[in-house]
């Protein structure tokens, strides 16, 4: 029995840590935040150089070619410091859909340039104010050239690369789409935490790449989906560990009454609260781990709980924390706000906690018709 | 990352398997039931014991000159994995192997420890805790009974209250009051007390469930020698700390209704004509329910892990009791909804009756073993770090304290 990780990845995540704290990757999320910018390109670059964009990517490639649970330690501490980098986007779903769908020759074109740096890519698949589905879809490809509207796409601006989910026919299908190409279109949109940017990209006959088949697009899609919600996950769990830091160091330094705000109960049973919710949901998050590197066929299951358990720790535990802070926590100059923005922005990414809820019973019912 | 037992792990777990597997029946899902106070339970319960004991899987932590076979923290998780699994009566021993057998340990002399316990682990004689009191609950350092030292002997009276199975227990172990003019938590005296003795009064309580599983124990001038006392005098609470740190253990997961009774529930009733599964509130329930089991779960691996690499576990353990009893209340609360106009009527369904079982029994568990507001205090404290509530009781005569009208 050993629901754990090893020293090694122990000492990554120790390594991560510490790297994201002397370059002080909060500061630079306000940074962000406060220019025209959507990503700290030089925070981006150091990312690069230490080879965690091809932490997952095998060795024949150039890649380090470790497992999904190195990815898992380094996201944990992605989300502690709010790195204001495109690594959700280009790491957990664009280079995960490459290693897990692409031929070999788009491998060997595509992966070595992620390691360098060269290329940065997102997914793109929302068109409407809504959810998307395998049914409301418009974008589509006619022979291997793709036109449609993509809304709400994260990094688009710094990403040189898209997944495009996109109607082939009667089916779905994943598309590679490069940036560069002069029929594709990419403007800002205004979005609640400016620190990731997003987009919308229209694409208007531009040449495009068929990724796995177009039988099956959706399901591709999905099962995409379920492995990044368990390193979306991880990004929360330490956003979620931050969040409560800071409060529960608030709490001990900030007097009321005559005496430190943490003394009182109604602090305290807060505080207690989110720590509830978070171990609850590292707990998941370790399963789920588990589950992803060993290829499980409990992922769906493991994937979703750890994704309902650290979208909920994540929002309550920042909810709280500015509400522990009182009225300072309601400023811009303190951080409260930032864990909150990136609190959201991770929990609707890749799918609302709803979505995950019903993808939770679903996957239920599916393993108990099995 | 795996969740496979060492080879010794694996084989240690196919002795247990193998001698429940001659020795019990296996369990077809478990239901909560209020059969504490019952008598033929008792002489069950007392049976399996006995049994265990013989076979040396009662008290496995033990040295085996007290009937163990003084097994490893995680040999111990995997023996009461494996007893889960199969039907046999539990809940009368835990309090007295869980709570008092520890303190007997670190405090009785040799010769006691030699004559009690093995008897206790053996079932042979049961053993109860006497600490809260009427006015004397989350806040037990505020209990009054009164030892008066007579020579070789204490002279005990007052009385104790919420004491689980006291109306069949041999022994209990029992915290006084020494001296009222000392400090709040410096006048209290620890002892272990025969049940039989003159001037012990046992009176069943009643509890929401209907059952009586425990009781008002009264002291009138009850004569405990100064041998059974356990700690120095004045160490009284030192002595009952160590024990509700076990409490915590012991008490742990509440037993009853859980997610996957919910939802087994759920795809068989129906909901105005469509089954209640495809219902969306209760979807959203059943995935929070089912997020909570698991992390439970998944927390009690990883305190497995690090007990299994012979490392001490981190606090996380400490959300369990919180998160599952409440987590019980709302699932035996959903079942009955579920029921519509007719969510009141008793049935000799199972699940009706565990969802019942369920709602009239969690608050006791929401109560028992440390409030949920206690052990949120406990959580923010000592795994948190915040500072102590501010005490209207520090640093005077016990005496002098305010107390209300009582």
């Amino acid at each position: 029995m050993n629901l754990d990780f090893s020293n090694d990845q122990k000492f990554l995540q120790e390594e991560a840590r510490k790297f994201l704290e002397k370059e002080g990757s909060i500061n630079r999320n306000r940074k962000v935040l406060d220019s025209d910018h959507n990503t700290d390109i030089e925070l981006w670059n150091k990312i690069v150089d230490l080879g965690w964009t091809g932490i997952r990517i095998p060795e024949e490639y150039g890649g380090l070619g470790l497992s999904h649970l190195e990815l898992c330690v380094v996201a944990e501490e992605l989300g502690r410091f709010l790195a204001p980098v495109p690594f959700s986007s280009s790491v957990y779903l664009f280079t995960e859909a490459i290693i897990k769908y692409a031929n070999e020759d788009m491998k060997k074109e595509i992966l070595p340039k992620i390691i360098t740096g060269q290329i940065i890519g997102t997914l793109a698949v929302t068109e409407e104010l809504c959810a998307p589905t395998a049914f409301n879809i418009k974008t589509e490809v006619i022979n291997n050239h793709i036109s449609g509207k993509k809304i709400a796409v994260p990094d688009a601006g710094i990403a040189t690369h898209s997944i495009i989910v996109a109607k082939s026919g009667d089916s779905i299908s994943l598309n590679l789409v490069d940036h560069s190409l002069n029929q594709v279109t990419i403007s800002h949109q205004e979005n609640i935490d400016e620190s990731r940017g997003h987009f919308s990209i229209v694409l208007n006959e531009a040449q495009c790449e068929l990724i796995g088949d177009t039988s099956n697009g959706w399901h591709l899609f999905e099962s995409l989906m379920d492995q990044a919600a368990v390193l979306f996950s991880f990004e929360q769990l330490g956003g979620s560990q931050a969040s409560l830091d800071m409060a529960v160091s608030y709490a001990k330094e900030r007097y009321a009454f005559g005496r430190p705000i943490g003394s009182f109960q109604a602090i305290k049973h807060k505080l207690a609260d989110m720590y509830i919710a978070l171990t609850l949901a590292k707990s998941n998050c370790y399963y789920a781990a588990w589950a992803l590197s060993s290829d499980s066929s409990d992922l769906p299951t493991a994937a979703a709980t750890a994704r309902v358990s650290s979208t909920k720790a994540y929002q309550f535990c920042s909810k709280e924390n500015i509400q522990t802070h009182g009225g300072n926590g309601f400023t811009w100059e303190y951080d409260c706000h930032m864990f909150y923005r990136r609190s959201k922005l991770l929990s609707v990414n890749i799918g609302s906690l709803g979505k995950w809820k019903e993808k939770l019973v679903s996957s239920l019912e599916q393993s108990n018709k099995n | 990352m795996d969740f496979n037992d060492t080879p010794e792990q694996a084989k240690f777990r196919k002795t247990c398997r193998k001698w429940l597997e001659d020795n019990a029946e296996l369990s077809s899902g478990g239901s909560r039931e209020d059969s504490f106070g019952n008598i033929d339970y008792l002489e069950v319960a007392k049976e399996w014991q006995r049994k265990k004991y013989q076979a040396g899987w009662a008290m496995l932590h033990w040295p085996k000159s007290y009937g163990g076979i003084e097994a490893s923290p995680i040999e111990r998780i995997i023996w009461s994995e494996e007893e889960s699994k199969f039907n046999v009566p539990k809940g009368i021993f835990e309090i007295g192997l869980g709570m008092c057998g520890p303190v007997m340990m670190q405090y009785a002399t040799e010769e006691q420890k030699s004559r009690f316990l093995p008897p206790m682990a053996e079932g042979k004689e049961i053993w109860c805790q006497l600490f809260s009191e009427p006015s004397a609950g989350s806040d037990v350092a505020g209990l009054r009974s009164k030892a008066v030292k007579n020579g070789d002997e204490w002279i005990v009276n007052g009385q104790k209250v919420w004491t689980s199975g006291a109306h069949f227990c041999d022994y209990g172990i029992l915290v006084v009051r020494h001296d009222a003019n000392l400090d709040k938590h410096k006048g209290m005296t620890f002892f272990f007390v025969d049940m039989k003795s003159p001037g012990i009064e046992v009176k069943p309580i009643k509890q929401i469930t209907g059952g009586s599983s425990f009781n008002e124990v009264y002291f009138n001038d009850v004569v405990i020698p100064d041998t059974q006392r356990l700690g120095d005098i004045g160490d009284g609470w030192k002595v009952a700390i160590t024990t509700l740190m076990n409490e915590r253990l012991a008490v742990g997961d509440a037993s009853g209704a859980d997610v996957e009774d919910a939802f087994r529930w759920a795809k068989n009733q129906d909901d105005s004509g469509e089954p209640l599964i495809n219902n969306k509130a209760a979807r959203g329930l059943i995935a929070d329910w089912y997020c909570e089991a698991n992390g439970l779960k998944n927390t009690k691996l990883r305190t497995m892990s690090a007990l299994s690499k012979g490392e001490t576990p981190g606090p996380e353990a400490s959300i369990t009791k919180v998160v599952s009893a409440n987590k019980l209340q709302n699932i035996g609360n959903f079942g009955i909804d579920s029921l519509d106009m007719a969510g009141m009527l008793k049935s000799e369904d199972p699940d009706i009756k565990n969802f019942q079982g369920s709602w009239l029994g969690a608050p006791g568990l929401r109560i028992a073993g440390g409030t949920d507001e206690i052990l949120r205090n406990i959580i923010a404290e000592r795994v948190l770090g915040l500072p102590q509530d501010q005490r209207a009781d520090k640093g005077i005569a016990f005496k002098d304290i305010p107390s209300g009208n009582s």
